[in-house]
């Protein structure tokens, strides 16, 4: 790992003063996919601004028919919260089954959300709830807000507080994980709730995204017979050693259905 | 650049100077030769390196000595009394030959004192699921779990 210069911020407001300070800084979470990208020079910042002892930033609540959970909130702390359990069972599903459990005690939903990594889980569960992403400057719609491999909507300097997950009927989660890594070789999100069907795809292309025809046939009966006949075009997904476009493009019809009989309780 | 880091190792209040790069298995092994904690794979994958820190289990290699700043660590020296004796989770894996080379088990063991406290009265596939991230090279895992559930049961307190 290069060197780099270590600072703890004490608030939130420390934190953006200090990254807005530094040359060419990046913000510390859990770092689980960071201080692992420092370590294989594949990420060389001249400073880290360190968020872990900002207590803001950790949290579930419940507000409304929303479901807030701070962006410094582990994995674990997620998978074992009541409110989450109770209110998106899905959402405490997914969050179980990142990584490992010592990646799941310090990992962070923030820094999920805010590497968007292709295959990671987080974002299918943004997309698929229709999520909104809360940071010290703006809320941003998920589905605006994860625009590319790696690239978010996110500005030079701003820092995510937190997700705001509005509370659905129903949904459900299921990934094909990679044997190895744990990462999505696709994961799909369904959701029913007070703004629609949404189907939401990790894992299978560059970045998260919705399958409208899914949602279509999903919005005329919620069911996995309703997916039967839906095919997803392999053009745009990605292909690699584990797996190529074509089987990924089957696998999300698979995993899909799938996701659906765990919305359903089956 | 060098960095104060004051943190509990062990039940002992230690304060260094470290570089900011340091990671925790590194300051635990090479500046408090607590050689221990192992680095197998260093890249957060093989879970050889687990410590608790603040009562969880973590991966000390993929987590900066600063980032454990005014915090608990607790390492395979530090779950033994200071008698000697073992701990119920060591003895149940010399008990059930949990090991092989023995290059995994500082953090099998650490991994599973952590899974059993909330966990108490785990079943075997509860097990090698919450042992995801421990990899033993030996593939010895059957006696790990078994171990592990004997551990369990000793760390409850019944015969």
């Amino acid at each position: 790992m290069y060197t780099f210069t270590y600072h703890k911020a004490s608030s939130l407001a420390d934190a953006a003063t200090k990254l807005g300070a530094a040359a060419d800084g990046k913000l510390l979470a859990g770092g689980q996919t960071l201080i692992a990208a420092m370590k294989l020079r594949l990420a060389a910042p001249s400073d880290l601004v360190d968020l872990g002892a900002i207590a803001e930033l950790r949290g579930i609540k419940v507000d409304g028919g929303n479901l807030v959970i701070g962006a410094m909130t582990t994995h674990a702390a997620v998978a074992a919260s009541a409110d989450v359990r109770g209110k998106i069972p899905a959402l405490a599903h997914l969050a179980e089954g990142i990584g490992d459990r010592m990646v799941r005690n310090v990992g962070t939903l923030g820094g999920s959300v805010a590497n968007n990594d292709p295959a990671a889980d987080y974002p299918a569960a943004l997309v698929g709830l229709g999520a909104t992403v809360i940071t010290q400057k703006r809320r941003i719609a998920a589905d605006d807000f994860f625009r590319g491999m790696y690239e978010t909507a996110l500005e030079a300097g701003e820092i995510i507080t937190g997700v705001s997950f509005p509370i659905p009927k129903r949904a459900g989660y299921v990934k094909f994980p990679n044997p190895a890594s744990r990462y999505a070789i696709v994961g799909v999100f369904v959701s029913e709730g007070s703004t629609g069907v949404r189907v939401a795809v990790t894992g299978a292309g560059p970045s998260v995204f919705r399958v409208p025809s899914m949602e279509k046939a999903l919005s005329a009966s919620f069911s996995a017979e309703a997916l039967k006949s839906v095919a997803v075009d392999a053009s745009a997904l990605n292909g690699d050693m584990h797996a190529s476009a074509e089987y990924r493009a089957h696998l999300v019809s698979v995993i899909a259905r799938r996701a659906v009989e765990q919305a359903l309780g089956r | 650049m060098a960095v104060s880091l004051s943190l509990t190792v062990n039940g002992k209040p230690v304060t260094a100077s470290v570089e900011a790069r340091t990671l925790l298995v590194d300051f635990l092994r090479e500046h408090l030769n607590l050689t221990g904690t192992h680095v197998g794979c260093d890249t957060a994958q093989c879970g050889a390196c687990t410590v608790h820190l603040d009562g969880k289990a973590v991966k000390a290699c993929n987590l900066l000595a600063l980032q454990a700043q005014g915090s608990k660590v607790v390492t395979i020296e530090g779950v033994s009394p200071a008698d000697g004796t073992l701990h119920p989770m060591q003895a149940a894996f010399r008990e059930h030959h949990g090991l092989q080379c023995g290059f995994c088990t500082p953090g099998m063991v650490m991994s599973a004192i952590d899974f059993v406290g909330v966990n108490a009265v785990p079943t075997e596939t509860q097990v090698r699921e919450a042992l995801d991230g421990n990899l033993c090279r030996c593939t010895g895992y059957h006696n790990i779990v078994q171990s592990v559930i004997a551990g369990a049961k000793a760390m409850r307190g019944t015969p």
